[in-house]
């Protein structure tokens, strides 16, 4: 079994936006792992390790559309415990999700993995298309918003919890299929893999890389590939003509009392 | 001439109210192109609900039905295959609809098979390819052009009137093709029951977060969600926290949600929940904090514990409705 991770890198979320000349600035940037994509990668661990005896049944490759030179945030998932890293080389600003899904595609191929697990959004140009369009390239089926996986070994397919507007869809699909990780994946007991104890508690949240794993992460490979290397002409079909902040909400008031706010809306915003 | 098709879900014999913004949208980007508006009816015996489409029209010029037993229970795979098929069919230059959990899930597969770009959950359509959208939480806001020769969108239910019955529209099937689920399969659904109005749908927005500590909590909120005939809405730490539903959460990975009045309880209005409200006319805020950053969005706050004032708030407003 073999798991392909997509990560991405975005500017820092805690950051304030910059612009300059009707666009993004990310000049200055700090470039951090796409959250996303952390939960992706925790998926695919929770998947691929029996969490009892550390020992792994799935390798796990980790994969990115950035510039070579920029690719801090696959060192920080090698540490998390991915086994490999490949990087495709080239400007992901530049890019729409079309030219990113093709080379993740390729790099599927490539590999010959048998699952895709990838962030359900990026969030900085929050897309939500990359996973699905992937699937769609390949030709393969494909469980979104997953908020909870389930292996079944036996079947050789997913049986994943989707998060859906009016509620909870259970979808399987047989593998190689795609996921794509919504943010409940990490709660405690939202994967199962039939190795690890079904009531095994998981802490919350994507795992913290160990100082072991660190130093581990740095004897990792990480091949580097060309978008030519797959055969893909990477350009945009999107072309943005201004990126602004938007307009500030007007300053509300402090109100004292209960009696005070309903009679302000009532009288005032009359929304009552 | 531009053709622009926008995929509609049914519910039962209808269509589903949360598909009307997307027609909406497809009816604006038909006319900034000079063209024509198609609606495109996919699933399982939907005949009855595209005849009512029909006669409802929406500005339509035609309104195209791809009827299979394969295209229910919804599964993406299967309805990409009609919707493409569709698509190429009636020579469609855009294709979408509302930002749906399913067209989230379709648009952007049918996007790959047709080499289109997606212009994904816009806020509005500014010409015949150029639309806006936000992005970074809703701390930036782009205007962009998708060029190509069938371009895709979905449209934020939030930012688009919902389309309303004009002339009937002719209603014919459309030979899309035959729908493929390559394996998967659904094996079940759990809806989440309410009696409310639909989160984005509603006029009013009845939100807690983690500060309402317990689901058992949340009763003084939903008894105001109900004297208010709103709906319930919730942080991601009181939905993650199990106090109330996943499809209850307002936000960057939730709902986007406008209504003309929205309470924020025990919410600290972080970055990736404003997201989800900040288009909302009038919010109140109530937390315990004065520092919580969600009194910066507030037209009016209260710095007070949810236990002190929602009962008074309950009894004032009752007061109020005579
Ligand atoms: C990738 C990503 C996506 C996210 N998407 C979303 C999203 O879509 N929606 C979302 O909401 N969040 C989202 N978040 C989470 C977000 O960052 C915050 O963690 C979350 O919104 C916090 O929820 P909260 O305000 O309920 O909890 P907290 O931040 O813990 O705030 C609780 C508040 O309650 C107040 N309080 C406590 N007790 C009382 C009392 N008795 N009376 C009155 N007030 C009280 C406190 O003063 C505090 O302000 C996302 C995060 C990430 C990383
Ligand atoms: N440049 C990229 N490199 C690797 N993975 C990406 C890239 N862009 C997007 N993805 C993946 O696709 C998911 C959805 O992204 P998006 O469609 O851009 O919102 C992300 O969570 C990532 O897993």
């Amino acid at each position: 079994m073999k798991i392909l991770v997509t990560v991405k890198r975005i500017p820092d979320p805690d950051a304030s936006v910059k612009f300059a000349n009707g666009a993004v600035d990310t000049s200055s940037a700090k470039w951090v792992p796409n959250e996303f994509d952390q939960y992706a990668v925790e998926t695919a661990l929770r998947l691929a390790e029996d969490a009892k005896s550390k020992k792994r049944h799935a390798e796990i490759v980790v994969c990115s559309v950035c510039p070579a030179a920029q690719r801090q945030h696959i060192t920080t998932f090698l540490a998390m415990g991915a086994d490999r890293g490949v990087v495709v080389d080239a400007d992901d600003t530049a890019l729409d999700s079309q030219a990113v899904a093709k080379l993740i595609a390729g790099v599927f191929k490539k590999e010959g993995a048998d699952l895709l697990v990838c962030g359900k959004l990026s969030q900085d140009t929050e897309g939500n298309e990359v996973g699905q369009r992937v699937a769609g390239l390949l030709d393969l089926p494909i469980a979104s918003f997953a908020g909870g996986v389930t292996w079944d070994q036996d079947g050789k397919a997913m049986v994943v919890s989707r998060e859906v507007d009016d509620g909870v869809e259970t979808k399987k699909v047989p593998l190689p299929s795609v996921i794509t990780c919504d943010l409940r994946v990490v709660l405690p007991q939202s994967v199962k893999n039939g190795v690890t104890p079904d009531d095994y508690t998981y802490n919350e949240g994507p795992r913290l890389a160990s100082l072991r794993g660190i130093t581990m992460a740095k004897r990792k490979k990480v091949e580097q590939l060309k978008p030519a290397d797959l055969d893909v002409e990477a350009g945009s079909a999107i072309s943005n003509t201004g990126v602004n902040p938007p307009p500030a909400r007007a300053a509300g008031q402090i109100v004292e009392s209960v009696e005070q706010l309903v009679e302000k809306l009532a009288t005032e915003a009359k929304v009552l | 001439m531009s053709k622009v098709l926008v995929v509609v879900e049914t519910d039962g014999n209808a269509i589903k109210s949360a598909s009307l913004p997307g027609i909406t949208a497809g009816a604006q980007l038909a006319q900034q192109g000079g063209g024509e508006l198609h609606l495109l009816v996919v699933g399982a015996g939907v005949g009855d609900a595209a005849n009512a489409i029909g006669q409802a029209g929406y500005g339509a010029a035609g309104v195209h039905v791809a009827d299979h037993a394969d295209l229910a229970p919804f599964t993406t795979e299967a309805w990409t295959d009609v919707v493409v098929g569709a698509a190429k069919a009636l020579g469609a230059t855009a294709l979408g609809g509302t930002a749906t959990s399913t067209l989230r899930d379709v648009i952007p597969r049918a996007a790959a098979l047709l080499d289109a770009p997606l212009a994904s959950e816009v806020t509005a359509v500014t010409g015949s390819n150029a639309f806006r959208r936000e992005m970074s939480a809703g701390r930036a806001v782009a205007d962009f052009t998708a060029s190509g020769s069938v371009v895709c969108f979905t449209a934020r239910a939030s930012d688009f009137e919902p389309a309303t019955p004009a002339d009937a529209a002719p209603v014919a099937a459309v030979d899309a093709g035959t729908p493929n689920k390559r394996g998967a399969e659904v094996v079940s659904i759990e809806k989440t029951q309410s009696a409310r109005p639909a989160l984005t749908e509603a006029n009013v927005v009845v939100a807690g977060g983690r500060g309402m500590g317990s689901g058992e909590n949340f009763k003084p909120l939903e008894e105001l969600t109900d004297l208010l005939g709103g709906a319930l809405g919730a942080s991601r730490a009181a939905t993650d926290a199990g106090m109330v539903p996943a499809d209850l959460q307002v936000g960057q990975t939730g709902k986007v949600v406008a209504p003309n009045l929205y309470f924020a309880v025990a919410i600290s209005g972080a970055i990736q929940h404003l997201a989800g409200m900040k288009g909302s006319k009038t919010i109140v805020a109530i937390n315990k904090d004065p520092e919580a950053p969600i009194f910066q969005v507030a037209d009016y706050g209260l710095v007070a514990k949810w236990e002190d004032t929602l009962p008074q708030l309950i009894e004032a407003v009752k007061a109020k409705k005579g």
